[in-house]
């Protein structure tokens, strides 16, 4: 049980190339932290280095009250979930959960039971005696899971634990892996580039980019008030509509408060198809370009007859000019169809013009 | 294999047979040969079916040897080539799988160099290099001694390379893992590095046991001693005779017998040497 602090955190390679520019993050006792950004955004890396795996180039990481830049992995009392598991090969599943233990000297009774516990909860009692070979990529992440819990560590990292299985599967141990953490009450930081798991699975969400972080906090507050369009774009699905403010159809909506905002963001579950232009909101036209139904919901593609210019570039984001809205059931207009969508004024979210400040309106 | 269809099934078989044949028919006189007086073979009339000599010519060939040249008993060469053989295979897997552990998964200085010298000696085999070689082993006192015998072919670096290619195939993962899991570097490389390079050192000591038993240079160059004579020298010397009748079947036990040993570790790592090729525990 302990909290975990990032203080100013920095990591520059050999060769100069700045991995994480100063992080600050804290982790209190007993919360699952997310880190979500897209590849290359120093995720990995910054879980790598609370693990001890990577070396520190500045700031501080303290694990449970105590800085541990210059301590061996295997001392900062921590346990990881790798990707590919990183289970030994050559090991039985009960070996692959006892080998830490063993190498701490632990008594074999005391591993007994502790590894016996862990293939319980983890339902692998039946396959303790397998190579891991001869298992499924599910029990696979399983084993890689008692592995962590036998070592009852301070903290979990997790390494995109999920990635290399199945959708269906990868739902299932998300929660597995919620419910779990839960039980165990241990601190847990959990690297993915998954806006989805991230938000289901964070007490506490911290959203990187380019070896920084964009914001931190509550996932529901981020998905609510995004600080930057960069977490604007990348939390929610489909991504929010960014629109600049210039076109003067915008503008004159916006009365006043787009002097200070160069970007509006809207998110197509906030749009509703209608004629009216609600009083402070935004109405746009739109020339349907295509439909996409996926039963409880439909995402409508439009295009919006004004050119607009590029306004943010994050991965995933649409091309200028065209509005995604989500309207529940399955009741959408045709192809080619002009129609008309509104948001109100709450749901719109006015960002600076480089896109790096929220404007609270 | 896809469908073989009748008469093209025939004819692979049949061509198949005859290679079997111009493999396999020199080995089988060897076997007839060592079997028949030798009276008979010096005149030219050895019979293709196997004669009745068969327990007294492995007898003498094994424990008393020839009545002239070397009049060494082949048993003893046998156990010179067996220990020379097994110490190259042994030392060359043992010294290079550490060697590349080091240059796999150690930054130490100059790390780089070190790896391309080792390279370069692959241009070096002892043919090469034998002078020098044999001026070392010589003023170390090493000459008509297992150590003389076996030291020299030690040091090579295919095996290095081997390891190298095989270390570089292990994912990071299972060392930043063990490193989590409190295993110092000998703990990695005892607990995980080794047990995974098990089909490795299989296929290696299949290929350096062979590559050991039938050394001729070295052993002719480095032994003088009867006694200290490998296999493969006491064949050449039991065929040159003067003024004598070069005893055939003794010559032709002896090349049975020297192919027994390779034919042995074939026949017992095979399974091991294939499953190395086959399975991938990654």
């Amino acid at each position: 049980m302990a909290n975990v602090t990032l203080r100013n955190v920095r990591k520059t390679y050999t060769g100069g190339f700045e991995a994480i520019k100063g992080v600050n993050v804290d982790v209190a006792d007993g919360q699952f932290c997310v880190l979500v950004g897209p590849s290359g955004c120093g995720k990995s890396t910054l879980l790598r280095m609370v693990a001890g795996l990577e070396t520190v180039t500045g700031g501080e990481i303290d694990i449970g009250g105590r800085v541990v830049n210059q301590i061996e992995p295997a001392d900062r009392d921590i346990a990881m979930v790798f990707q590919n598991y990183a289970l030994y090969p050559h090991m039985s599943v009960y070996n692959n959960m006892a080998y830490g233990l063993r190498n701490r000297g632990m008594a074999e009774a005391e591993i007994k039971t502790r590894v016996e516990e862990a293939a319980r909860v983890l339902e692998l009692s039946a396959m303790l005696e397998r190579k891991p070979r001869q298992l499924s990529g599910g029990q696979r992440q399983r084993v890689a899971m008692g592995r962590a819990i036998v070592r009852q560590p301070k903290v979990f990292l997790f390494d995109e634990p999920l990635s290399n299985l199945d959708a269906k599967l990868r739902i299932a141990m998300r929660v597995e892996i919620r419910k779990l953490q839960r039980r165990l009450n241990t601190t847990s930081i959990y690297v993915t580039h998954d806006q989805l798991e991230a938000m289901t699975l964070a007490d506490i969400l911290v959203v990187m980019n380019g070896g920084q972080v964009e914001q931190v906090g509550n996932p529901l507050a981020i998905y609510e008030k995004p600080a930057t369009t960069f977490v604007a774009s990348f939390i929610g699905a489909p991504p929010m509509n960014l629109m600049s403010t210039r076109p003067d159809e915008i503008k004159s909506q916006l009365d006043g408060a787009a002097d200070e905002a160069g970007i509006v963001g809207i998110r197509p579950e906030d749009f509703a198809i209608t004629d009216q232009t609600p009083a402070g909101g935004v109405a746009l036209p739109l020339t349907v370009e295509a439909i996409e139904r996926v039963g409880a919901e439909t995402f409508v593609y439009g295009s919006r007859e004004q050119e607009d210019q590029r306004v943010a570039a994050t991965p995933g984001e649409l091309p200028p000019g065209e509005v995604i809205v989500r309207i529940p059931g399955t009741d959408a207009p045709a192809i080619g169809q002009k129609i008309r969508v509104a948001a109100v004024r709450p749901k719109l979210h006015l960002f600076s013009g480089d896109g790096r400040t929220r404007i609270e309106a | 294999m896809v469908e073989d269809e009748g008469i093209r099934r025939y004819v692979a078989h049949f061509i198949l047979w005859i290679g079997i044949a111009i493999v396999a028919f020199p080995v089988y006189i060897a076997i007839i040969a060592s079997t028949q007086d030798n009276a008979l073979i010096a005149n030219g009339q050895m019979s293709l079916l196997p004669g009745g000599h068969f327990f007294e010519v492995y007898y003498q060939t094994i424990f008393v040897g020839t009545s002239g040249s070397t009049r060494e008993p082949v048993g003893n060469m046998m156990l010179n080539s067996l220990v020379m053989a097994l110490a190259i295979a042994i030392g060359k897997i043992a010294i290079s799988i550490i060697s590349a552990y080091a240059i796999v998964y150690f930054r130490f200085p100059f790390r780089m160099s070190i790896f391309w010298i080792i390279f370069i000696t692959l241009m070096l085999p002892v043919e090469v290099r034998i002078y020098p070689t044999y001026k070392i082993v010589a003023d170390l006192h090493m000459l008509d001694s297992y150590a003389g015998l076996s030291l020299p072919l030690i040091a090579s670096a295919t095996a290095t390379l081997l390891f190298r290619q095989f270390f570089m195939t292990v994912p990071d993962e299972l060392l930043e893992a063990s490193r989590i899991d409190g295993a110092g570097p000998l703990r990695f490389f005892w607990d995980t590095l080794l047990p995974l390079s098990r089909t490795n050192m299989a296929a290696l000591f299949v290929i350096l046991f062979i590559l050991g038993w039938n050394q001729y240079l070295w052993p002719l160059l480095i032994t003088t001693r009867d006694d200290m004579q490998t296999i493969q020298v006491g064949i050449r010397k039991m065929i040159t005779t003067t003024d004598a009748l070069t005893e055939w079947p003794i010559v032709m036990a002896t090349a049975v017998l020297a192919m027994l040993p390779p034919v042995f570790v074939v026949v017992a790592m095979q399974k091991l040497f294939v499953r190395g090729l086959v399975e991938t525990e990654k």
